[in-house]
């Protein structure tokens, strides 16, 4: 028994050390890479390395690490939530993640229709990728959604399960689906059709890279008033900016963790919302019920 | 150059300002739209969480113009002034 619940907490420290050590990693690639200056810096993510690829080089930037580490650290957040399971849960863990479970079942549920229950591991996962990107910044670290590049290559992901999902009762239903209500509306369609995978990514990435910006923005501002204000104290003293101790935290409560939750829910929701939407389901139903008819009548006949 | 140069600054940054005009329409709708959910609410105390998370998806939605321009005034403050140096120094050789 003792030696068991040793592995136990072995295999728990493993865990958490993959929860952790991600996060450690990025911090110490940051410090390492990251060029000394002095004021105001708005700068996109910094490239680390480019290895030489045949048509472009293909830079490594820290927004791309920074997601991977993210990757591996929510990887480890789910391994060490579910060790150790149980029937009845008795663990705090064990009731946080049930928790989490059963509120992405119901919000799919609300959203989507029994129908698409298959729909949520999907869900749940780009909701927590997305609110985990955001609240890297938290630590001080880039935040991967600030970056296009990422949260595009997300959208382009949902929007290929969008046309999966409409195409699924066959490519000529689809294409005809751009002819609706009129033959004349085909461009208007193909465009807001297109619209649908930038407006997502520019929302995502428009609210979390404004909010960095605004954050340097005030910071700097204080500092120089700080300057202005107390720059008449003697020594050291002049130098410490007093008025940016605090000031910028509780911006960064919105910035950073309002704003990172509010669009990870809305990410997930959007993609729930077209994916349901843009499911042909009375064609759908129309085409199971035909199917399921002829088979019912030869039964019928082989019983006669 | 130096003129040349200078119009190019002083350009990216009045087309920056003109771009965020556009935080004018978010502003008014989603305005209107909270307040349309404040009325609800009041009226059908019981649908709170259905119209606050309906009212949440509108405003992201009524938000996306505005991040258009907000992207727009971002890329011409920090990517387009560089980039149009170059196509003038291309243009002076």
């Amino acid at each position: 028994m003792n030696a068991q619940s040793r592995r136990f907490r072995a295999v728990d420290f493993l865990y958490l050390c993959i929860m952790i050590l991600p996060l450690i990693c990025a911090m110490a690639l940051k410090v390492c890479f990251s060029v000394s200056g002095e004021g105001v810096q708005i700068a996109g993510a910094q490239i680390y390395f480019t290895i030489p690829m045949p048509l472009m080089d293909m830079p490594f930037t820290e927004a791309q690490v920074n997601s991977w580490m993210v990757i591996i650290s929510v990887w480890g957040l789910c391994l060490f939530m579910t060790h150790g399971l149980k029937v009845k849960a008795d663990t705090r863990r064990q009731h946080l993640a049930e928790w989490c479970v059963t509120m992405c079942k119901k919000l799919v549920n609300e959203n989507m229709g029994e129908f698409f229950a298959g729909y949520t591991p999907f869900i749940g996962a780009i909701m927590a990728i997305s609110l985990f990107s955001s609240l890297m910044s938290l630590l001080g670290l880039f935040a991967p959604t600030s970056d296009l590049n990422v949260v595009a290559g997300w959208a382009i992901l949902v929007f290929a399960l969008i046309t999966a999902a409409k195409c699924r009762c066959g490519p000529l239903l689809y294409m005809k689906s751009f002819c609706e209500p009129i033959p004349v509306m085909l461009p208007m369609n193909i465009i807001s059709e297109l619209a649908t995978p930038i407006s997502m990514a520019f929302r995502h990435y428009g609210n979390v890279m404004s909010g960095a910006v605004i954050s340097v923005l005030i910071s700097s501002a204080l500092s120089s008033l700080s300057r202005m204000v107390l720059g008449w104290l003697p020594g050291v003293l002049g130098d410490i900016p007093f008025l940016r101790v605090g000031i910028p935290a509780v911006l960064s409560i919105y910035f950073d963790v309002f704003s990172g939750c509010l669009q990870a829910f809305i990410f997930a929701m959007l993609t729930m919302l077209y994916v349901s939407g843009g499911f042909p389901m009375e064609e759908y139903l129309r085409r199971k019920a035909a199917d399921k008819q002829p088979a019912k009548k030869q039964s019928v006949r082989l019983f006669e | 150059m130096e003129l040349a140069l200078g119009i190019i600054l002083g350009c990216c940054a009045l087309g920056a300002g003109i771009a965020m005009i556009a935080g004018i329409g978010p502003g008014i709708g989603e305005g209107n739209a909270v307040a349309k959910a404040c009325e609800a609410i009041g009226r059908q105390p019981e649908a709170k969480g259905q119209v606050t998370s309906t009212m949440i998806m509108g405003c992201a939605i009524a938000e996306t113009t505005g991040l258009y321009a907000l992207v727009i005034a971002i890329l011409l403050i920090f990517v387009a002034p560089s980039s149009f140096a170059n196509v003038l120094k291309e243009a002076i050789k």
